[in-house]
């Protein structure tokens, strides 16, 4: 049992589960369970119905890797790689969709993944900032990064840096103003806006592969 | 957060279904209002039916218009190279809201279904009659700096957040909407409500109603348009005041103006009177300020929103400026 203070979920949630089970015979019962989950195809679901408590099966790409889990429904995207996967190079910084540390890439969008449930990835692909380098060689954002300063206290920077690269693969690292308008949605606290700026018209302007 | 069953449709009827039969279930497009309020318990759906896969996702050109799906994503309608020619308003309005990452995540359908931003809807330990019925209104003698100089009733006076929804009112959209009795349309401006003694009812849809697509029909205001939007800085925030606007000017004199409020009620406000005291006038700022002096009339403010009275007009009349300059 995790005592991460980034879950939501209080320590003894196994035990608050198993009472609540105890007591919500009636929720069950009005619950889609397996059993129906045939039937529910024909009625146009797939297979993936749930009932509340129970894990659902979830098979997708994280950094090139495949997973096949299962998860409850209401872990989102952010929990689910941090808690789950372990990859806690995303950050939870609000957990509301207000500071951006959190971005990761799916199918090559980024997104906010606090603010989606994991189940709903289903079948795609998610990069995290640890899948950005390739091997021991740094992603040309996370050296521009190095290089401009563009932190200081590093904890806004994962994200920061997926969206950078984004910023720049969507075309809209064109001058500083649009930098400035389409890295609007990462929060800096320590204010490293400006090296930030700098770090991707390095990159932009580097010419390299992004 | 509360626990829930999760379902996912890959069929519209099968989700409506659901949706219909069970008041405590919800769909969940993009989720970047839904599960924010699941997270702090302003909504407990005990069942999502999660709509994503249902392929309601297309920008298709009609004879008379253009068809946005519910679910195209915000960031795909705005760069949509169909939408910039023929409808730049709903672009301009699309980016200027949320951020680049929530507009990859937000889509059309959630987008306008999104819910207030009053800040006693989100906290639980304040009366709120939109978050529980006939508790009260906190913002009446509370904090209203955000709150609506139109249309608000003494049971809400929360404002609609979304910037789209102000260049669709403006434009004369259509709802396409599937639900459990069939499929109907309404007109975009028929779909959000005033507060009036229901503010718990954001929308006229109907249990279990699915948005399906957005029509809207083609216009010549493919030039002059603008959007304004007035916030607390420069971007990621949410509006103070917008105007969305759209005018076609042939010599100098104005043929037609679709006006619109975003930031002053408690759906997207459409100026009808002000539109028409644009028509036949000269595209000079006197005329703007005459229809912002229209726009306004009706206006009244609160304790602390007063400052509206006159963002909102000098809103309108820098749109109107920026648009038939362009
Ligand atoms: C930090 C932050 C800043 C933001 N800033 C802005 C801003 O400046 N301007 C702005 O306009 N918005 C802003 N937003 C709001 C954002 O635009 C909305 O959250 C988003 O558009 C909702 O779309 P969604 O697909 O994620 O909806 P969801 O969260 O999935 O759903 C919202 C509601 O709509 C219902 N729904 C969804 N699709 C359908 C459908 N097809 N038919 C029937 N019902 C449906 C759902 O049941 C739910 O009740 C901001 C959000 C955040 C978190
Ligand atoms: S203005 Fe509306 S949303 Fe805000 S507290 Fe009053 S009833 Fe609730
Ligand atoms: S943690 Fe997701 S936006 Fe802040
Ligand atoms: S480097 Fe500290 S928050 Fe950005």
């Amino acid at each position: 049992m995790t005592t991460n203070p980034d879950l939501d979920a209080p320590a003894n949630h196994d035990e608050a589960r198993r009472t609540f089970l105890k007591q919500s015979s009636l929720l069950t019962a009005l619950a889609l369970v397996p059993g129906s989950v045939v039937t529910a195809a024909a009625e146009g679901f797939d297979e993936r119905v749930a009932a509340a408590f129970e894990k659902i099966p979830l098979s997708l790409k994280v950094n090139g890797v495949k997973h096949k889990v299962s998860v409850e429904p209401r872990a989102t995207l952010l929990d689910f790689l941090r808690e789950q996967l372990h990859l806690t190079g995303t950050k939870k910084g609000c957990d509301y969709g207000q500071c951006g540390a959190c971005t990761v890439h799916v199918d090559g969008q980024r997104v906010n993944s606090c603010l989606s449930f994991a189940v709903m990835h289903d079948g795609q692909e998610i990069t995290t900032i640890e899948g950005l380098a390739d091997g021991d060689r740094l992603h040309p954002m996370q050296e521009a990064f190095v290089k401009h300063d563009g932190f200081q206290c590093g904890y806004c920077t994962p994200g920061q840096i997926m969206s950078a690269v984004a910023c720049v693969r969507e075309g809209h690292a064109g001058s500083e103003g649009e930098i400035r308008e389409y890295m609007s949605g990462n929060i800096c606290r320590c204010g490293a806006y400006a090296n930030i700026v700098a770090a991707i018209q390095d990159v932009k302007g580097g010419g390299q592969k992004v | 957060m509360n626990q829930f069953q999760y379902v996912r449709a890959t069929k519209p009827q099968a989700a409506i279904d659901v949706v219909a039969k069970d008041p405590t279930a919800k769909f969940i497009a993009g989720g970047t209002n839904l599960v924010d309020l699941m997270k702090r318990g302003v909504m407990t759906p005990q069942k999502l039916v999660d709509i994503n896969r249902l392929p309601l996702n297309k920008i298709e050109a009609q004879p008379t218009g253009l068809r946005i799906g519910a679910l195209a994503l915000n960031s795909a309608v705005a760069g949509d190279a169909q939408v910039r020619a023929r409808q730049p308003l709903l672009a301009l309005a699309l980016n200027a809201g949320a951020s680049p990452q929530l507009r990859n995540m937000a889509t059309v359908g959630g987008n306008m279904l999104q819910r207030v931003r009053c800040s006693y809807f989100y906290d639980l330990s304040m009366p709120c009659n939109k978050r529980q019925p006939g508790t009260g209104c906190a913002a009446l003698e509370g904090i209203n700096r955000m709150h609506a100089l139109f249309g608000a009733s003494d049971k809400c006076i929360a404002v609609h957040p979304s910037d789209m929804s102000v260049a669709l009112v403006a434009l004369d959209a259509t709802v396409l909407i599937s639900g459990p009795k069939g499929d109907r349309q309404l007109a975009f401006s028929d779909l959000h409500r005033l507060p009036g003694d229901t503010p718990e009812r954001d929308s006229n849809l109907e249990a279990g109603e699915l948005i399906t697509a957005v029509d809207i029909p083609d216009n010549p205001f493919t030039r002059h348009v603008h959007y304004q939007k007035v916030r607390e800085r420069a971007s990621y925030a949410f509006a103070l005041v917008s105007a969305a606007v759209a005018l076609d000017i042939e010599n100098n004199t104005i043929k037609a103006a679709r006006l619109a409020l975003g930031g002053v009620a408690h759906k997207p406000w459409r100026l009808p009177a002000a539109e028409q005291a644009l028509v036949g006038q000269p595209a000079t700022e006197a005329s703007f300020r005459r229809a912002a002096e229209v726009a306004m009339q009706g206006a009244k403010a609160f304790k602390h929103n007063a400052y509206k009275l006159r963002l909102a007009p000098n809103t309108l009349v820098q749109a109107l400026k920026t648009a038939s300059a362009a």
